[in-house]
């Protein structure tokens, strides 16, 4: 394992397989980590295969008072790909939809984005609504953050908002079709994105294939 | 340094929320009837040295807080919109558990919007100055081109959490500091500007820096959308006063009475107030404090 500095915050990056050329980097789902022990599937990849602990995840630092958005996961990942180059990724659950922000916001840096299941796919509902404000929750400061998992399971995600990502990934990429969704389970975000003439909709074995064959 | 009319706080504490330190101020009687007032963004709560006394020497404890990452509150590794609500909710749960009035300018009229949606027992009258967002102010631009705009934003957005290792404000004299915020606060003297550097910075051995949080920037971007700010708007229970800007600022929604009026509550009313700025309540603390005030009466 090896850290990465992100504002106040280390990064744990883990390496599930090693190997050489592109790393496919892994983003666990909402309360969750990267695994122990290297998943099946990772045999299905040709090159290095590592795995980064959110903010308040796994390894990574659990800091105080919660604040959280996808938005800054999608800078920890912007954090890991400055220390490892250019990345294909793959994201379960929470990770999908920062897969795709992150696929969006640095489409030269990542070789493309698989969206799996997992905890934290869906988010909150995709418009306004009646806020709930929680004053303070249990076990504070350990990881999974109870922030963490209380935030980012119901942060707004409008699939306009998430199409947004889409086009700045497909214009800018130079990707045919820098996104692909494998998930089962599509949230509302999800099926405006899967619908989205450039994006795969794949098993995840088609969507490893097809990122490991592009540049 | 001092400042026609500003007066430092009465009282001062840290409150601690969920293991952040968030500075507290107080102004007037520590038994009078509360009045919190909640500043916006990149401010704190000492922008309300002139205006916080007037309501104080009316008879209302007037009690304002740094918002995380600003002031002498703690800088933290995360900012949110809902972590700022949050932590307002503590700051007032800290003070009391009776319904006070609260006063927000800007973001922090916006916040207290939706805490009092969240938690409407909290609150007996709300005054808002230029905190309700209306629209994105965006360039009418062909979509590919907003898309890159957009992508722009998000990558220099993302450049600048890179460029956070060590980073501090960038230090300089009183007159430097005065300078920089007067871009953001075109319409405020110079005086009032070096006076807040006295207040809002910390001096060390290279100069002065803004004790801000070096991670917060001007801008953002995210799913929110300013619209929403009116759906909270048309939720309120309580007396509401909406206090307009006129002078369109860098910091400013552009939010005018007709885009508030649909979404008034019962209880609502908005002023627009001629010839103001979005520092409304320091470029006119006389007025807008006696609007208050009178509101505050009416309603009481």
């Amino acid at each position: 394992m090896r850290t990465v500095r992100h504002h106040h915050v280390d990064l744990a990056i883990h390496e599930l397989r090693a190997g050489t050329g592109r790393p496919l980097l892994t983003l666990h789902a909402l309360g969750a980590s990267t695994p122990p022990v290297e998943p099946a599937w990772t045999v299905l990849w040709p090159g290095p295969v590592l795995g980064l602990d959110f903010t308040g995840h796994g390894a990574s630092t659990v800091p105080a008072g919660g604040g959280y958005s996808a938005e800054l996961l999608m800078g920890d990942v912007d954090t890991a790909l400055a220390d490892l180059g250019p990345c294909t990724i793959l994201g379960h659950g929470l990770g999908a939809y920062v897969a795709l922000l992150i696929a969006g916001a640095r489409p030269r840096l990542v070789r493309g984005a698989i969206l799996a299941d997992g905890a934290g796919l869906s988010g909150g509902v995709p418009g306004p609504s009646s806020s709930l404000v929680v004053e303070s929750l249990p076990h504070q400061g350990i990881a999974p953050d109870p922030w963490a998992r209380f935030e980012l399971n119901r942060d707004p995600r409008p699939a306009d908002y998430a199409i947004s990502y889409v086009r700045q990934a497909v214009i800018l990429s130079g990707l045919a079709s820098p996104i692909a969704v494998c998930a089962r389970w599509r949230p509302g975000w999800l099926g405006a994105v899967a619908e989205d003439p450039a994006v795969l909709d794949v098993t995840l074995a088609e969507g490893l294939a097809a990122f490991a064959a592009v540049e | 340094m001092t400042f026609p009319g500003a007066r430092p706080p009465d009282r001062s504490q840290r409150v601690d929320i969920n293991g952040v330190g968030i500075a507290t101020y107080e102004w007037g009687a520590v038994d009078a009837p509360i009045i919190f007032c909640v500043h916006g963004g990149f401010d704190f709560a000492r922008t309300y040295d002139v205006f916080a006394p007037l309501l104080a020497d009316a008879g209302w404890r007037v009690i304002s807080w740094d918002q995380r990452g600003h002031g002498d509150s703690d800088q933290v590794a995360l900012h949110s919109w809902d972590s700022d609500v949050r932590d307002a909710a503590c700051v007032v749960d800290h003070f009391t558990d009776r319904p006070s009035i609260v006063v927000g300018h800007s973001k922090g009229g916006a916040l207290m919007l939706q805490l009092a949606e969240a938690q409407p027992h909290r609150f007996s009258i709300m005054i808002n100055f230029d905190g309700v967002p209306s629209r994105w102010r965006m360039p009418d631009v062909a979509d590919h081109e907003r898309t890159r705009l957009f992508a722009t934003e998000i990558e220099t957005w993302l450049d600048h959490r890179r460029s956070l290792i060590g980073k501090q404000r960038k230090p300089g004299t009183i007159e430097d500091l005065a300078r920089r915020r007067g871009r953001m606060n075109p319409r405020l003297s110079k005086e009032w500007l070096e006076y807040l550097v006295t207040v809002g910075a910390r001096e060390s051995a290279d100069g002065w820096r803004w004790k801000i949080d070096s991670s917060m920037r001007f801008g953002g971007f995210g799913p929110w959308r300013p619209e929403w700010a009116q759906l909270r708007l048309a939720s309120l229970t309580i007396p509401f006063l909406g206090i307009l800007a006129t002078e369109l600022e860098e910091m400013g929604w552009g939010t005018n009475a007709e885009a508030l009026v649909p979404f008034l509550p019962p209880l609502g009313r908005v002023i627009e107030l001629a010839d103001t700025g979005h520092f409304i309540h320091i470029e006119r603390p006389q007025l807008v404090a006696s609007m208050v005030l009178d509101f505050i009466a009416e309603h009481s």
